[in-house]
């Protein structure tokens, strides 16, 4: 029998070896030194499957070290049941502090998401991401892609903008909306909507995206042009909601719908959940906040 | 109230409770041991280890045991352990004509030095249900013909004494081997890239791909020169003791097309090769596997790309099972943010159309607006 | 204007492996002018305009181009997102068939603003709006703008295909068998609008084709091409109306008085 009935302390701390966060976090200080460019990188096998958050998994676990502290979110919730697995993942192979609260996490990571909290200096943001090349539905060869980014051609892109406005009198992208890094390269921001696209420009935290199954990292260090891209007669918009959240009564934040019945009973409320109990917290009511039932944290 | 997949530590424990407890089934039942695995579903076996490139017989059955028979779920498992294992170093090539053969077939010769030694083979056998396997009954001991030792010779170099067939095919002198599962995979592949993510390729879709070249997309005018599976021996270059160490005999399935010549009145012509090497005994892997390398070579043999098979970056992007099954079953994760936006978008263009109906109606209704 | 040529092809060759197809060809085009490179089949007349349009090195010999400040640069010493750049504003290129010079699930609209918003335009409106004066030019009917090639006739196709090479603003047009598969009717108006626009626009052209008509319908200067070599040049109307080569000749002769 060459396997043992050992527990997962006999791993490496954060799971991975040192080689493969060696060679993890060359792929990040490229992707740091090239804004929006996709670096390549030999993602690992990891033990949960491809599409569920390895490659921000590959990278939390290169930059971890044992004074971190670690939040995780999926759909802006602490505790959606991606989220809690990851969350505990780390907690045993890196037995690292963990937090829901934005404020006090130095790793955030995040799948479809952005907190609402404006994020500081010395916190790293980690993004999953499913699909990095932001071309790929429009070409989906890779050696063309890779092309197109090299020589900065996107007329593509905006072809792809053009034809939505002419056939729908709209841009039909609202989520992984394209944005431009620096005044170079075209970036996906993950399938975070399109709400959370100015959250990137200029943030004062560095902002790290992992695609495990696809095997490219990218980055967006501090103080980073990230413009979404758009015509100057129909400019980029984020969405607005009509009212505020049913519970803490947030303005300007992002929303979940939920339906109550079958009658077509809704209630919207924040999707930021850490920020949603803050607020309730500190005092704030939403419309609904006597009425609905006490929310699990 | 049901708020999202608020299902918490809790939940999942209890989850992972409840799948180790039907993992088991009736208590009543006799547990599964690995030794039943690896000895009665040894080619199960045998396709998880080729497809999580591990050759360990025990770990595999460990795998299809914790995946309750899932083979993909079981390839997983065997392929994040892998990554965990330290590793010594790369062995020396094996040498498939220095094979301890079990079976040999080839379909290219009626008889052949080495001989058609058929094999435990399911080919003829009669695909009747066995009631005599519900019961634990006798079974006669196999009858072995005399072990093939030495060296048998290939198909593929009785037609290269000829000059009939393309040579093993080369890569430049100072062309290091590369490793799938430790670089970057990038298009357009050298061959033996390309090989290696075949190898551990799903069997269904190659086996599919490998089929459609059959039927008319693209054609490679394939003959199975010849399938060899026994044991080979793994040899390790120890820089200590300046020569190579055997570590020991794994089994490997062998196939090797015969396919389509290339050549004209000019230049002489010569039949041209598919490769499939898989673990275990795994033929139909191996076959499908060398159909679909040969497919690829398209480009290489100056043939015209016509067809998914001769493809590679759809290929080669889409063969990996375990990356395949992660991203499918990811649409099971929440997406409610996303949806939330697209609910948006839809619900504001259709409250415009509205709004366009009612105005055109107000103007009598005939004309027509372009959209903006 | 200056008296530099604004292209310069010297000693142009290439060979197939054994093959020629087409050897030491040297020829200068002028602003403003259009020559037509003729022959039948085989003559080496595409391979000429391949070489000639950076889309295939030659074997030996030299491209130089005169960019817009002035500069003779030799166009396969420039690195590829140079040249890359130069063929989606300086230059066009009008293919035989259409569909490979059009995106072709696209809507005509887009398919004529993709080169300005390649080039940096942002207003939709008025990408829009160009997109369609240029629809207006090559005699498309505006309300089709936001239709797809697809549902376009042959002659339209070609014309949208013109449109879209032309709205940049280029200098330099390469023109493969332009009228090559159109009805006769179809052909006769798609030459004029070309002989206009080029005369409008002040372009320079190099026109491939094996129809005589339409080198002399369009084109000031011509080469005739065969087995590789050019064997004859010169004004186009002396060359159809006093060729000199047999050839030549033959060539001339053959063409169907209707």
């Amino acid at each position: 029998m060459t396997i043992q009935q050992t527990d997962m302390a006999t791993y490496n701390f954060a799971y991975l070896d040192e080689q493969t966060k060696r060679m993890i976090r060359r792929a990040i200080l490229k992707a740091i030194a090239i804004p929006g460019y996709q670096v390549p990188f030999a993602s690992r096998e990891m033990p949960m499957p491809y599409g569920w958050g390895t490659g921000g998994v590959q990278v939390t676990a290169s930059i971890l070290g044992p004074d971190d502290v670690l939040k995780v979110i999926d759909q802006g919730a602490d505790d959606t049941t991606n989220a809690v697995s990851i969350r505990a993942f780390f907690q045993r192979v890196a037995n690292v502090a963990v937090t829901t609260h934005t404020k006090d996490a130095t790793v955030i990571q995040t799948r479809h998401r952005i907190p609402e909290e404006t994020l500081g200096k010395g916190q790293v943001l980690v993004y999953q991401v499913p699909i990095p090349e932001p071309l790929r539905y429009l070409e989906p060869r890779e050696t063309e892609t890779r092309k197109m980014h090299a020589l900065e051609e996107y007329g593509l892109m905006h072809v792809k903008l053009y034809e939505d406005i002419a056939r729908n009198g709209h841009i039909a992208t609202t989520y992984a909306y394209p944005v431009k890094v620096e005044g170079r390269y075209v970036m996906d921001p993950s399938p975070t909507p399109k709400f959370d696209n100015p959250k990137m420009h200029m943030s004062e935290a560095l902002q790290l995206f992992g695609a495990g199954r696809e095997k490219r990292i990218y980055a967006l260090p501090p103080h980073t042009e990230v413009v979404s891209l758009d015509f100057e007669d129909h400019p980029f918009e984020v969405q607005k909601f009509d009212q505020p959240c049913a519970l803490c009564g947030a303005e300007g934040v992002y929303l979940d719908e939920v339906i109550l019945d079958d009658k077509g009973g809704r209630m919207f409320v924040c999707s930021d959940t850490d920020h949603c109990e803050k607020r309730r917290e500190e005092g704030h009511r939403g419309p609904l906040a006597a009425e609905a039932p006490e929310m699990q944290s | 109230m049901y708020v999202a997949v608020k299902g918490g530590e809790k939940a999942i424990n209890n989850a992972h409770r409840l799948l180790a407890d039907r993992r088991r089934g009736d208590r009543s039942v006799p547990a599964v041991s690995l030794e039943q695995i690896v000895e009665q579903l040894a080619l199960g076996v045998d396709r998880i280890m080729s497809e999580a490139s591990l050759y360990d017989r025990e770990l595999a059955a460990l795998a299809m045991k914790q995946a309750r028979g899932d083979m993909i779920e079981a390839i997983f498992l065997l392929r994040a352990y892998r990554t965990t294992l330290p590793r010594f170093g790369y062995s020396e090539p094996i040498d498939t004509s220095e094979m301890r053969i079990e079976r040999r077939i080839s379909a290219t010769y009626k008889d052949l030095p080495g001989g058609q030694l058929l094999g435990p083979t399911f080919d003829y056998t009669h695909r009747l249900l066995d009631p005599d396997l519900m019961t634990d009954g006798e079974v006669d001991e196999g009858i072995a013909a005399e072990a093939e030792t030495g060296r048998t010779p290939r198909v593929s170099e009785i037609l290269a004494n000829e000059g009939l067939i393309e040579s093993d095919g080369e890569l430049p002198d100072d062309h290091r081997t590369g490793d799938l599962t430790r670089e970057p995979m990038e298009f357009p592949m050298e061959r033996d890239i390309r090989l290696q993510a075949l190898a551990r390729g799903d069997e269904g879709f190659l086996l599919a791909l490998g089929y459609s070249t059959q039927r008319g997309y693209a054609r490679t005018h394939p003959f199975t020169g010849e399938i060899r599976i026994g044991e080979v021996e793994v040899l390790l270059e120890v820089p200590e003791l300046g020569f190579a160490v055997s570590l020991g005999e794994i089994q490997v399935t062998e196939c090797q097309m015969v396919t389509q010549f290339k050549g004209s009145a000019k230049s002489p012509p010569q039949f041209t090769r598919g490769y499939g090497l898989v673990f275990g005994q795994s033929e139909r892997k191996a076959m499908a596997m060398s159909l679909v390398d040969r497919a690829l070579r398209a480009e290489e043999l100056g043939e015209d790309i016509v067809a998914p098979a001769q493809d590679e970056e759809f290929v080669i992007s889409h063969s990996d099972n375990v990356q395949a099954t992660g991203f499918v079953e990811h649409l099971k994760l929440p997406h409610y943010v996303d949806f939330q936006a697209e609910l948006d978008l839809v619900r504001r263009m259709r409250a415009e159309y509205e709004e366009n109906q009612k105005k055109q109606e107000g103007n009598g209704g005939d004309t027509l607006e372009a959209a903006e | 204007m200056s008296d530099q040529p604004l292209l310069r092809v010297n000693a142009v060759t290439k060979y197939y492996g054994g093959r020629i197809g087409c050897e030491d060809v040297t020829v200068s085009l002028w602003p403003g002018e259009v020559l037509a490179v003729v022959g039948e089949s085989g003559s080496g007349k595409t391979t000429l305009l391949n070489c000639i349009s950076t889309r295939l090195p030659p074997t030996s010999g030299t491209v130089e181009y005169r960019m817009r400040d002035g500069q003779m640069r030799d166009l396969y010493r420039m690195g590829e997102a140079e040249r890359r750049l130069l063929m989606r504003t300086d230059w066009g290129f009008v293919h035989q068939n259409p569909a490979d010079g059009l995106r072709m699930t696209v809507s005509a609209g887009a398919n004529v603003g993709e080169r300005l918003m390649a080039v940096g335009d942002r207003h939709y409106g008025k990408i829009r709006a160009a997109a369609g004066d240029w629809l207006g030019r090559v005699e498309i009917d505006v309300d089709r703008i936001d239709d797809q090639p697809r549902d376009f006739s042959g002659g339209m196709r070609q014309r949208l295909q013109i449109a879209r090479n032309l709205v940049t603003g280029p200098r330099l047009v390469f023109m493969d068998e332009p009228t090559g598969g159109l009805d006769v009717s179809v052909q006769a108006r798609l030459l004029d609008l070309v002989r206009s626009l080029v005369a409008d626009l002040g372009l320079s052209a190099i026109v491939v084709t094996h129809d005589l008509a339409v080198a002399r319908l369009l084109s000031h200067r011509m080469l005739v091409m065969k087995d590789g070599h050019v064997i004859e040049h010169g004004l186009t109307d002396r060359v159809l109306d006093d060729p000199q080569e047999p050839y030549t000749q033959l060539l001339v002769s053959s063409i169907l008085q209707v």
